[in-house]
């Protein structure tokens, strides 16, 4: 198993370092340089712009630019955002929470939802509740989600007037600490009568609309794994047992078709990624998608550079501790390779 | 003597004992049926389309479609905030949507299975290269790693295919090399191997022949998942540039339009979700009826 897991870390340093050189080439294949983009419309002298390159690095060789932007990086330093002046890092880490909350509400949907809707699918086996159901998951799985997203903002905002249309909490009504960073977690520390209601009402158009693609994966995953399963001649004996439906598909059953499950669930965290961008967007969702996407329309490079650095590598490490969780569960992995 | 001709049945081409299974799926002929009838729509555009999808009628602006009360009868589907005509933007929506999945497909799928057979063949260090370089792509969420692309080389059409296309290749890439090596081990390949097949040969016309099955069902929904994605990046103002009729493009600047003229956001997106849905129902039943061993029931 050490041996195992020291192997798996050792495949990402070469995918770390390539990631790094990419986002590190990314800004300087932008056109024009840095300098260019700082200056705006005002403009600056020439003895200015030598000074700025100088402060840059800009005027040392590629590889020795590399070298410092790796050494940055290794010391937390993933430069200053152009617009704001604050380091990318900070910037990062205080918008990310709210990204983090809105797809571990989003995942609690999707599995919440998905889970039972392919396991009752796979028991009625081609039945009618069976073909609706992956019919619901066909168009899930097809949808666009910032129509999605829209449509369920004009019913149930706009029409209904039952959830809020953007933000994570009323900020007239509701104010408080962000101690934690978790809209929900920082609510309920406040005491507020009513601001956790509140947040839950922000959260929930949002989670849903983030949450739809992964639900019809998972439910058409949930399933085939189920049906597979169900063939198996421990289901039989466990039926022959005169066990009661519930009893074999539920937990007999069930048991051995969540594992490739999981692992979907957990290897779903790039999709759910790319999925916020569209869902921040739409929402206005203080998070990391949002910001992604403000940094280009201002053309703020070294936001964009360090965001992505950040966000692929959480994305690296997370496929690693799905592979090390699975080769945990299943032995037959472990040796493998 | 009468000598009897016995006659019988013709064994089934390839095509129609594909068809025959193809067709078992009510779903995946429904949606073969959605996806060519988008086809002729998109292909015949300019004859079918009412008018140019760039005109603007002035003194016609935000007209709702023909089932909502006060519609002009000229534009069936309505017009825009600028006095487009709706049915004639959807129309070359279909166009260029098509365009965007086909293309990426192709692009992808060849390139993919070049680097997926010559890693496959190569092995050693070729393998290993080629294997990281998709890891790092894959690594990438497929929206950040477009947003990366286009933030170099700027929001357009073609700009959006390239991105789109690079995120995808790794599907391809690892799909071609774990069949080809699956090949690679069975006997007709050594049998080929020992006649004298050049490598090439080999490559081309003995190993990947065997490999077509998954690989048409990955195109299929490759097609429906650029969709998607070229659509999503439309609609943040980083692909198809205004006034494209792109049919994520259109949704983008109908925000403000959204509660008092709602169809102009509906429109695009329900053409979205209707060819996409088509393409994955197709490809469902292709899955099911070329590859048994990827049915899902």
């Amino acid at each position: 198993m050490i041996k195992f897991l020291f192997k798996r870390l050792l495949l990402t340093v070469p995918t770390f370092v390539a990631l790094m050189f990419i986002t590190f080439l990314m800004i300087r294949l932008v056109p024009g340089d840095p300098i260019e983009v700082r200056r705006g419309e005002r403009g600056i002298s020439p003895e200015r712009l030598e000074i700025l390159r100088h402060e840059m690095g800009l005027d040392q060789p590629i590889w020795k630019q590399f070298g410092d932007y790796v050494w940055g990086i290794f010391h937390g330093d993933l430069g200053t955002s152009v617009i704001s002046k604050t380091p990318v890092l900070h910037e990062f880490l205080t918008l990310f929470p709210a990204t983090i909350e809105l797809s571990f509400f989003a995942m609690l949907i999707a599995a919440g939802l998905g889970i039972p809707a392919g396991v009752f699918a796979a028991s009625k086996r081609g039945s009618v509740y069976d073909q609706s159901l992956m019919g619901i998951a066909l168009t899930g799985y097809s949808m666009p989600i910032f129509w999605w997203g829209l449509i369920l903002v004009l019913f149930m905002s706009n029409t209904l007037h039952l959830t809020p249309v953007s933000g994570r909490t009323d900020l007239i009504k509701y104010f408080y600490p962000a101690v934690t960073g978790f809209a929900t977690i920082d609510s309920l520390i406040s005491g507020q009568k009513g601001a956790f209601a509140d947040v839950l009402r922000h959260l929930i158009l949002p989670s849903i609309v983030l949450g739809t693609v992964p639900m019809a994966v998972i439910a058409r995953m949930t399933r085939s794994a189920m049906l597979e399963v169900l063939e198996e001649d421990y289901v039989r004996t466990a039926r022959a047992k005169g066990l009661s439906a519930w009893r074999v598909i539920g937990v007999h059953a069930l048991r051995n078709a969540l594992i490739p499950v999981i692992t979907s669930i957990g290897l779903q965290v790039g999709t759910l990624l790319a999925g916020a961008v569209l869902t921040e967007n739409i929402f206005s969702w203080p998070g990391v998608g949002h910001w992604l996407t403000e940094s280009i329309a201002r053309r703020d490079y070294p936001a964009l550079q360090g965001g992505i650095l950040l966000i692929a590598s959480i994305v690296i490490m997370v496929n690693v501790l799905v592979d090390l969780t699975y080769a945990a569960i299943n032995p037959r992995i472990r040796y493998g390779k | 003597m009468v000598s009897e001709t016995i006659s019988l049945p013709k064994p089934r081409g390839a095509f129609a004992s594909f068809w025959n299974s193809f067709s078992e799926n009510r779903g995946a002929v429904i949606g073969f049926y959605v996806v060519l009838a988008i086809v002729f729509i998109a292909v015949f555009a300019p004859i079918l389309a009412p008018y140019n999808p760039l005109e603007q009628f002035k003194g016609a602006t935000r007209l709702p479609p023909f089932w909502i009360h006060g519609a002009d009868s000229k534009y069936w589907l309505g017009t825009d905030a600028v006095g487009r005509d709706m049915t004639s933007r959807l129309m070359y929506g279909a166009r260029i949507s098509l365009f965007i999945g086909l293309s990426v497909m192709l692009v992808s799928m060849v390139l993919g299975v070049i680097l997926g057979l010559a890693s496959a063949f190569y092995g050693g260090i070729v393998d290993v290269i080629i294997i990281r370089v998709m890891d790092l792509i894959m690594a990438i969420p497929s929206l950040v790693l477009e947003i990366l692309i286009i933030a170099v080389t700027g929001p357009s059409l073609l700009n959006t295919v390239i991105a789109i296309t690079i995120v995808y290749l790794p599907r391809y890439v690892r799909l071609l090399r774990a069949s080809a090596i699956a090949e690679l081990s069975k006997d007709y390949v050594t049998a080929a191997k020992v006649s004298g097949v050049g490598k090439l040969r080999l490559m081309l016309v003995t190993v990947l022949p065997n490999c077509t099955a998954p690989l048409i069902v990955q195109a299929a929904l490759g097609i429906s998942d650029a969709i998607l994605e070229a659509s999503g990046l439309g609609f943040l103002g980083l692909g198809a540039q205004p006034p494209t009729p792109e049919w994520g493009a259109m949704l983008a600047d109908t925000r403000d339009l959204m509660q008092s003229h709602p169809w102009v956001m509906a429109l695009p997106g329900l053409c979205i979700l209707i060819t996409v849905m088509a393409i994955n129902l197709m490809g469902d039943g292709l899955r099911d009826a070329l590859d048994p061993r990827l049915r899902k029931s």
